[in-house]
């Protein structure tokens, strides 16, 4: 066990010579800060979202159609062209642009409570006339921006703010599985579900959402993303438990891997 | 006294951490720890103990991107206590 007098400077580049591998934030952020609660999932799917955008040079040509919710937030420092649509309107705003800048990458970046309560519709309808977008979800299970109550992709036993005692099949519903639901629809060409809680499951991520945009750079049709991200804000549990309880309350529910490639 | 080798270091943004400590758990050879310190919004920070090999996990478990990577281009060494 090392001494407090081990500990090392930190507070500025090293005065050894030294390649940097990677800087404090992907180079479409403009800012490192944001108002987001400490332990949030959604900065690190955003940073893998923007590296993706980037290896793929699509910078320039890539239009973001953001939902409501926390992740709103970050839309004042995204450097991509980003037009904001209605609570789960995205992919039919997306869908316009799409059809008005073929040549654009368009993406929507939405969370459950906007995609899978607010407009469930929008996303099935977009998904089954196979609209050469890619849609990204932020799945946490709670309304997080309002305040952490259920939606519709909430875990049966979940605690949310308005399922105190978790979840109740009975009272409340089974949760939504919408990877598994629009997988089904002949227009999708490729669905797939990742989450952030551990490092290598971050970099998954990126390669994922690299497959999605490149499924739509080549013209195959409608792509979706499901990212599962945390809220121990919503979820009622201490902030460095997220990544355990996402993986192992969320995951074991909403299960990872691709779910259609074509 | 006995000898650690570091290939790669990290600078940290510690004004901006929100003590989440998501960098922890997720950093292999266990070279990160929480300060006892406090920053100005109070929270405490990840510090930084030799052994680093830059493999880039708390960076990428960071959600206040307060990490920045560097790997060295000769490996340093630290004289610790055990």
């Amino acid at each position: 066990m090392s001494s407090g007098s081990d500990i090392l400077q930190t507070d500025a580049p090293p005065s050894q010579p030294a390649e940097k591998l990677c800087a404090f934030k992907p180079d479409l952020l403009l800012s490192e800060d944001h108002h987001l609660c400490p332990g949030c999932g959604e900065p690190i799917a955003v940073r893998m979202m923007l590296e993706a955008i980037k290896e793929l040079e699509c910078s320039r040509r890539a239009v973001g159609v953001i939902g409501i919710g926390c992740y709103t937030a970050l839309t004042g420092i995204i450097d991509t062209d980003l037009v904001q649509a209605l609570h789960g309107r995205a992919p039919s705003v997306a869908t316009g642009t799409k059809r008005m800048l073929p040549n654009g990458l368009v993406y929507t970046l939405q969370g459950d409570g906007d995609m899978v309560n607010e407009g469930l519709q929008e996303v099935i309808h977009s998904a089954a006339r196979g609209e050469n977008i890619t849609c990204i979800l932020l799945n946490n299970g709670v309304f997080g921006e309002t305040g952490g109550h259920m939606t519709a992709s909430t875990v049966v036993g979940q605690r949310t703010k308005n399922t105190i005692d978790g979840r109740d099949a009975k009272e409340h519903g089974q949760p939504i599985l919408i990877s598994e639901m629009l997988a089904q629809l002949s227009g999708t060409a490729y669905v797939a579900r990742c989450g952030v809680f551990n490092a290598s499951q971050t970099v998954h991520t990126k390669r994922i959402l690299r497959k999605a945009f490149q499924t739509q750079l080549d013209g195959k049709g409608f792509s979706f993303v499901e990212i599962l991200t945390m809220c121990p804000t919503g979820w009622f549990v201490p902030v460095p438990e997220g990544p355990d309880y996402l993986e192992n309350v969320l995951g074991s529910v909403h299960k990872l891997g691709e779910l259609k490639c074509e | 006294m006995t000898q650690i080798k570091s290939r790669g270091t990290v600078n940290i943004a510690t004004e901006r951490c929100k003590g989440c400590e998501l960098c922890i758990p997720v950093c292999k050879p266990e070279v990160l720890r929480m300060s006892t310190n406090r920053n100005k919004l109070g929270m405490r920070y990840p510090e930084l103990l030799p052994g680093c090999t830059g493999c880039t996990a708390c960076l990428l478990m960071c959600p206040d991107f307060c990490f920045e990577v560097y790997r060295y281009q000769e490996p340093i060494l630290h004289e610790v206590d055990v």
